[in-house]
């Protein structure tokens, strides 16, 4: 059987956890088990219908009011209860902001290593091989990890979401014991930053931003280009963010985030060795630069070479009217 | 307050990566080698909260003796002691196995701690594993990717990078700190201090002393296969005004790529 952490944050299911719930679901079907899901503290009922939608067969809801917020003692407590009772001979995890927190310290406690931030994964005879970005993905590393039970980390925005047909499962609440003294660090409250825009690890569309936009006030053209774009973000090079134009949480490449979005339009960006890096598991690449020799054309499945001050406002209006008939 | 931080030897960030297939490893030679950059900020930040409350910054890296380097330019930067644990393995790309020695150094060395800082993770290996696993190993609380740290007394409070905003974490020392970008500028070393971290001992340790079977330290991550990514292709420059070309642009995103 293998197992999937299911993350709720704003009282839903993560579309990364059913991604990954999504890919342990081939995996099961390739080595003839089932999945099943864990999820901790109070969840909300529409959030189980989803999980077992996309594919899980169970679903074990840790219970203890200590997990009523976030911490990864907490969790790890609860998830590491979790698997001895369970067995499973796999515990995955999105890797998103808490599962790349959570996973190791639960890997930690079962005393296993792990694979972080998979982007592929295959059976090869009974095992689980896990394929990875190293060097902000300048190489692949295939690994098999040879501790009992398997954990890994999936990387958003990778595995294809599954049709949500699953039937609901048997619900089992799982009371697990979190002693007081073993939680000293806890998440008090979130910041959400201005225009709460999704984070560019999730977006499915990136326009970004390069020492070509010249200016901190010209990012505000992205920021409108972004607007027109569902489920879309704006990025940065890190000669942007360096020069103080935008925030670093923006900032694409090898000291930034890597990103696999369907679309990441460049506008500026020349494309240094460690920014390509961070975009080359993007499924289409848009570069808009002045310069006709910018490394990013080499790159970029299509091209306009130009000023991008006067390629974004005619490519908004022809987006918005692209969407709006679509 | 006895503050470490633990750092790693890494290709910079502007290193072409060849591969060795025969070894399914990465070609170290010819690289240039550097502190990982998300250390840097936790090195930068142990020294100003000594700066504010006092105490002692030590700097850990685990590794072999090309360590040595780095470890000295953090003396410079102004570190109190510098520590090498002395492992001779190549990468093993095992987080677990690194947070095993980091573990037994703190229990046999410096079972007084209060703050223990980290990068968020190496550049490179990029596994982010290691200050979540040394923290569980010592029963720590942690904040990871860290953008801004108040300690106060006992207790700290930590903003952590989350998709699309930043989580307040609250702990109590002693505690786990991973240092994202934000963090913090990381000062330069200068001159006198480069010349002070000339003459400083750096005490080597060996992972046997430490109490670490062989058995602890083998990797539990097999190696299968080591790639490039698939290489891209230069595609179409679209011709025209710019209007023509944007709305070329969005035609092809449309009717060719289907993702808009």
């Amino acid at each position: 059987m293998l197992s999937v952490f299911i993350e709720v944050r704003d009282g839903k299911a993560k579309k990364g956890s059913l991604e990954v719930l999504s890919e342990a679901g081939r995996l099961a079907d390739a080595l003839g088990t089932d999945v099943v899901a864990a999820m901790a503290g109070p969840v909300p009922e529409d959030a189980f219908s989803e999980v077992f939608a996309y594919g899980a067969s169970k679903i074990y809801s840790l219970e203890n009011p200590r997990l009523g917020s976030y911490s990864s003692q907490g969790f790890a407590i609860a998830l590491g209860a979790f698997v001895r009772e369970v067995r499973p001979e796999a515990l995955f995890f999105a890797a998103t902001a808490m599962g790349k927190d959570l996973a190791p310290r639960v890997a930690a406690r079962l005393g296993v290593s792990m694979a972080s931030d998979c982007t592929k994964t295959a059976v090869k005879g009974d095992a689980i091989e896990f394929t990875r970005p190293i060097y902000a993905g300048k190489a692949l590393l295939s690994v098999r990890l040879k501790s009992s039970p398997l954990v890994a980390t999936f990387r958003p925005n990778v595995f294809a979401l599954r049709p949500p047909e699953g039937k609901p499962g048997e619900r089992i609440a799982m009371p697990v014991d979190v002693p007081e003294s073993a939680v000293r660090g806890l998440a008090a409250g979130v910041i959400i930053e201005q225009g709460g825009e999704i984070d560019v690890t999730e977006a499915d569309i990136i326009v970004s931003g390069g020492r070509g936009m010249k200016a901190p006030e010209n990012f505000a053209l992205l920021q409108e280009l972004s607007a027109v774009l569902p489920r879309s973000a704006v990025g940065a090079s890190r000669s942007a963010v360096d020069s103080g134009w935008i925030g670093h949480q923006h900032q694409v490449g090898q000291t930034g985030k890597t990103v696999s979005p369907a679309v990441y339009m460049a506008f500026g960006i020349s494309g240094a060795i460690q920014h390509l890096a961070g975009i080359s598991s993007s499924k289409y690449i848009v570069a808009v630069n002045k310069d006709p020799e910018a490394p990013i054309f080499k790159v970029a499945d299509y091209g306009i070479v130009g000023d991008l001050f006067e390629v974004i406002p005619p490519l908004k209006e022809a987006l918005k009217k692209a969407i709006a008939e679509s | 307050m006895n503050i470490f931080v633990f750092i790693k030897r890494v290709p910079d960030t502007e290193s072409k990566i060849r591969l060795q297939p025969e070894t399914k490893s990465v070609a170290m030679d010819g690289l240039n080698f550097v502190i990982s950059p998300y250390d840097e900020y936790a090195v930068e930040e142990a020294l100003r909260l000594k700066g504010k409350t006092g105490g002692e910054v030590r700097v850990i890296a685990v590794g072999k003796e090309d360590s040595l380097v780095i470890l000295r330019k953090c003396l410079a930067m102004g570190a109190d002691e510098a520590v090498l644990v002395k492992d001779d393995a190549d990468e093993t790309f095992d987080g677990l196995r690194t947070s095993r020695i980091i573990a037994a150094l703190m229990k046999n060395k410096y079972a007084s701690h209060d703050l223990l800082l980290f990068g968020k993770q190496a550049v490179g290996v990029d596994n982010a594993q290691v200050p979540s696993m040394v923290a569980e190993l010592l029963g720590l609380p942690a904040a990871n990717v860290v953008t801004k740290l108040d300690i106060d007394g006992p207790n700290g409070t930590a903003l952590r990078e989350i998709e699309g905003g930043l989580e307040k974490v609250t702990f109590s020392l002693p505690a786990v700190v991973s240092a994202q970008k934000g963090l913090n500028e990381p000062r330069y070393e200068t001159l006198k201090g480069i010349m002070a971290a000339k003459k400083k001992q750096i005490p080597v340790v060996t992972p046997e002393e430490l109490g670490l079977a062989p058995s602890d330290l083998d990797s539990r991550v097999e190696i299968t296969g080591i790639d490039l990514p698939p290489g891209r292709q230069a595609g179409k420059i679209l011709q025209g005004d710019p209007a023509e070309a944007a709305k070329s642009l969005v035609d092809l995103l449309h009717r060719e790529a289907k993702v808009i």
